[in-house]
């Protein structure tokens, strides 16, 4: 390794001396930068949190009051994203590892999809939920945009967890003369479970950090949702319009910030937590 | 006397089944590409049909009331704010992966990698916050307005660095260890071996890091929208505000009628078909895949 | 159409004609003309092979001329091997196998298969063997039990593992995991096991227990087992099939009793690979 070659004193040294330093200053600088936001937002969002904060709904147009009508919105959202995207991805991740030899067409659009605009993915469901399927700005309609657009990440994670697993499985089954269905069900799903959890909180992170793709498809309502076909406004959006849009807000956005950050960390943990249990009872019970 | 194991239907027909499901879903996701793409070529169509495709590039002026659609300046506004994003962030983002790939302590390594994780986690209306708040005074007290270019690109380099430096050390990690050992036994330092033996192997891998970040910068809708000032103009100066593309659309959505509804579409589609560029380019500089080459003859 | 109604009735008591091998040859598998390619490579070609019913019949050749392919084509994983296709005929126990209408899970069923490497699910010792046997539709608890019971003294694991049978498969030692899969396969009553070099991963002691484990079903399964090492051929095998490579495929170029390959090869390969592999 390189850093063996530390050991030896040579000609080198100088400059790995000087390319050491600097490198281990860019590495500061950027540990300086990402600190800076998270350290402004735990900063200033902390003065903003109380039980309170997370219970109540907004009252003047968010300056007091609370944030809870888009948590709840928030939730539905990511539920109707996850019970869509969720299914698919992993039935496309097992077509794509066990299935098709080569792949190559679907690997590559979903790639590009990866990649495009989140304010596409809101116009493409401004159009096809909201008006064509008659959704309305809805949480149904914001669930599904989100789902489209989360799907190539899970859908990729998944199969790379399910390649991952080792040929036995497959071969072993097989030879037994276990169906395919069989031994995905009961032997490799298990198996490449936490990988999978990987690819949904993937997933996850995406939905929950979106904003632009809910802005024309979820809207902007901040009253209590009571169903999937109400508006709802997600906390991303509130945190945008908080700050743009009210003058003063800054202190509610940097509250409401500060929960989607705890939000996001606290879904990883559970969910890891969740797949570790279930994948061990599965293998227990197969 | 029946043997255990004679009673059960065929399950060779249940997979039939699952492979036929797995089959039509796995056209459906595939299909959501061209789904998308054509639903907004067909929204953008009105517009494209009744004034043409060049006005969006040559038009006086972007006043869609008035039947003027030059969509120029955003798109300037957009590629400006992410080439200067690019400029800041991969260089920092490359030193930062091979430090923390070749260079750190391994306890160091580890919290980084927590850090960067982290920030590649939050989302960008928060960086967008931040920006707003933080960064836009700052900028404004030496030069106002403050909402600007250069806060564009700033906020947006710090929103792509965790994406290069993820992607950046997963290309040097996978660079094989024979060929470090090489240089070592060369007497190649560490800088040496850097330079000389893993950028040339791992080039495909970095390159490929930045095309996908140039993505993510040019698609970026709010953290941009929040502090770039959205005046619609060619930026003199990176002390002025601009307005780029995605913003424009998230601006505007909301009231746009009849053809300036169809050029926001139309604007859209541009955004797409440039990431779909950038896209092409990182799968070309990707070598074939990996995990399917390993699947060879490892049951034998 | 049910190709289960096809199988000779497996019940421990019915054991199968295959049995009967003194009473004349009968040959359960049987290959004619079969060749196999992956992608454009071919790696085996015109390989018509006869596998005596009840006897063990070891596989031999150098490394990487097509035996682990060749028994891949018996139960038909070659369906599962991206690029992997199959010509020619091939019947076991009386039935065509060759078609792509055959019952493949049912084929697999007759015929177990012991890979080179263990490859005990990661599931308990128990469920390695209850979970094949439920998808057969083994579901009564009683049954089950009989049935793991069985294997597992077959195999002569019982007294090893009958304290922990809850335990994971994993943390058996490698000569027990590759016993445990060779208990899986015969839960199931097959007719025939495929060994691929059943032995070579595994340390001395273990290979001795397997070997023994291998003679002391002779006459109750068909056995075809590939070995690199021609010592173990002698100890076990009834008789011997040799597969030498020509133009980058495999061809079969001598089979017969293992006395008569032995002592006495008819071709020149043979006695050259023989010589060559005693210094
Ligand atoms: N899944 C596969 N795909 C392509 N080629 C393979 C695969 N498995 C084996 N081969 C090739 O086929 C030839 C025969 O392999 P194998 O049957 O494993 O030989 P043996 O078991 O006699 O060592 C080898 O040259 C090997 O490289
Ligand atoms: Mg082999």
């Amino acid at each position: 390794m390189v850093r063996a070659a530390q050991r030896n004193p040579s000609a080198n040294s100088v400059s790995d001396r000087i390319a050491g330093k600097s490198l281990t200053l860019a590495a500061l600088l950027v540990a300086a930068l990402i600190l800076w936001v998270v350290v402004d937002v735990l900063w200033q969002g902390a003065g903003r949190l109380s039980w309170e904060f997370v219970t109540t709904a907004p009252s003047d147009v968010g300056r007091a009051g609370g944030i809870a009508p888009m948590l709840v919105a928030t939730m539905l959202i990511l539920a109707v994203c996850l019970a869509a995207a969720t299914p698919m991805a992993i039935a496309t991740a097992i077509w794509l590892a066990e299935f098709a030899a080569a792949g190559r067409a679907l690997r590559l659009s979903l790639d590009v999809l990866a990649g495009m605009p989140s304010i596409v993915f809101g116009l493409f469901g401004y159009v096809f939920f909201v008006h064509m399927l008659g959704l309305g700005f809805s949480i149904l309609a914001g669930g599904l945009t989100l789902a489209c657009m989360v799907l190539p990440v899970v859908t990729r994670a998944c199969e790379e967890s399910l390649r991952a697993l080792p040929d036995g499985y497959r071969l072993g089954c097989a030879a037994l003369g276990v169906s395919r269905a069989a031994t995905l069900w009961r032997l490799q799903l298990p198996a490449a479970m936490p990988g999978l959890a990987v690819g949904i909180v993937l997933g996850i992170g995406r939905a929950l950090a979106e904003t632009a793709a809910l802005l024309y498809t979820s809207g902007y309502v901040d009253r209590m949702p009571t169903s999937f076909s109400d508006s709802g406004r997600a906390l991303s959006i509130h945190i945008f319009d908080m700050s743009m849009n009210v003058p003063g807000g800054d202190r509610g956005a940097y509250g409401t910030a500060l929960v989607l950050l705890v939000m996001l960390i606290g879904i990883n943990a559970v969910v890891f937590a969740i797949s570790t249990w279930w994948s061990e009872t599965r293998l227990e019970q197969a | 006397m029946t043997s255990w194991l004679a009673s059960i239907s065929p399950p060779s027909r249940r997979d039939r089944w699952l492979q036929w499901c797995l089959r039509a879903t796995a056209w459906v996701v595939g299909g959501i590409l061209l789904f998308l793409l054509l639903f907004l070529l067909r929204e953008a169509w009105p517009v494209l049909r009744d004034v043409g495709l060049m006005p969006l590039f040559d038009d006086p002026s972007w006043h869609p009331t008035e039947g003027r659609y030059n969509l120029l300046p955003m798109l300037a506004g957009t590629l400006y704010a992410a080439v200067g994003a690019l400029l800041i962030a991969a260089p920092l983002g490359w030193a930062c992966a091979a430090y923390a790939v070749y260079f750190a302590p391994r306890r160091l390594a580890a919290w980084l990698q927590k850090l960067i994780a982290l920030a590649a986690g939050i989302p960008s209306v928060v960086y967008g916050l931040w920006g707003l708040v933080v960064l836009v005074p700052l900028i404004a007290a030496y030069q106002p307005p403050g909402a600007s270019l250069i806060a564009a690109v700033l906020v947006l380099a710090v929103m792509i660095l965790p994406t290069i430096i993820l992607l950046t050390e997963s290309a040097l990690r996978s660079v094989p260890r024979e060929l470090l050992h090489g240089a070592a036994a060369l007497g190649l330092g560490q800088w040496g071996s850097l330079r000389r033996v893993v950028v040339p192997a791992a080039r495909s891998g970095l390159l490929a890091a930045m095309v996908l970040a140039a993505a993510r910068a040019l698609g970026e809708t709010m953290a941009v929208l929040m502090v770039a000032g959205n005046v619609v103009q060619f930026p003199a100066t990176v002390w002025d505000p601009i307005r780029t593309l995605s913003a424009n659309i998230a601006l505007e959505m909301a009231y746009a009628m009849d053809h300036h509804r169809a050029a926001l579409f139309a604007s859209g589609l541009v955004l797409a078909l440039l990431v779909i560029a950038l896209m092409l380019m990182a799968a070309c500089l990707h070598s074939p895949c990996p995990a399917r080459e390993s699947r060879r003859g490892r049951w034998a | 159409m049910n190709h289960y109604e096809q199988l000779v009735p497996l019940h421990a008591q019915s054991r199968p004609v295959v049995m009967d091998a003194d009473s004349g040859r009968r040959d359960y598998i049987v290959t004619r003309a079969l060749s196999m390619h992956y992608g454009e490579r071919q790696v085996l070609r015109d390989i018509s092979l006869q596998v005596a019913a009840g006897r063990i019949t070891a596989l031999i050749g150098p490394s990487g001329v097509g035996k682990s392919s060749l028994l891949a084509c018996v139960n038909r994983l070659t369906d599962m091997l991206p690029g992997a296709h199959v010509n020619g005929e091939l019947r076991v126990g009386g039935v065509d196998a060759s078609h792509a209408a055959t019952d493949v899970i049912a084929l697999r069923r007759r015929v177990g298969m012991i890979f080179q490497k263990p490859n005990p699910f990661p599931l308990s010792i128990w469920n390695n063997l209850a979970f094949p046997l439920r998808e057969h539709g083994v579901r009564a608890k009683s049954q089950l039990t009989e049935a793991i019971t069985t294997a597992l003294q077959e195999v002569g694991l019982w007294g090893e593992v009958k304290d922990r049978l809850h335990a994971a498969a994993l943390s058996l030692s490698g000569g027990q995991q590759q016993r445990l899969c060779m208990a899986r396969a015969l839960a199931l009553q097959p007719e025939a096991l495929l060994m691929d070099e059943p032995c070579s991963a595994l340390d001395p002691i273990a290979v001795g227990v397997v070997e023994e484990l291998i003679a002391r079903l002779r006459g109750r399964y068909t056995m075809l087992i590939v070995t690199h090492n021609l010592a173990q051929a002698r100890r076990l095998a009834d008789d011997v099939a040799l597969l030498w490579p020509r133009d980058g495929a495999g061809e079969l170029v001598e089979q017969g009793p293992a006395a008569h390959l032995f002592d006495s090869p008819r071709a020149a390969v043979t006695a050259a690979y023989l010589r060559s592999e005693r210094i």
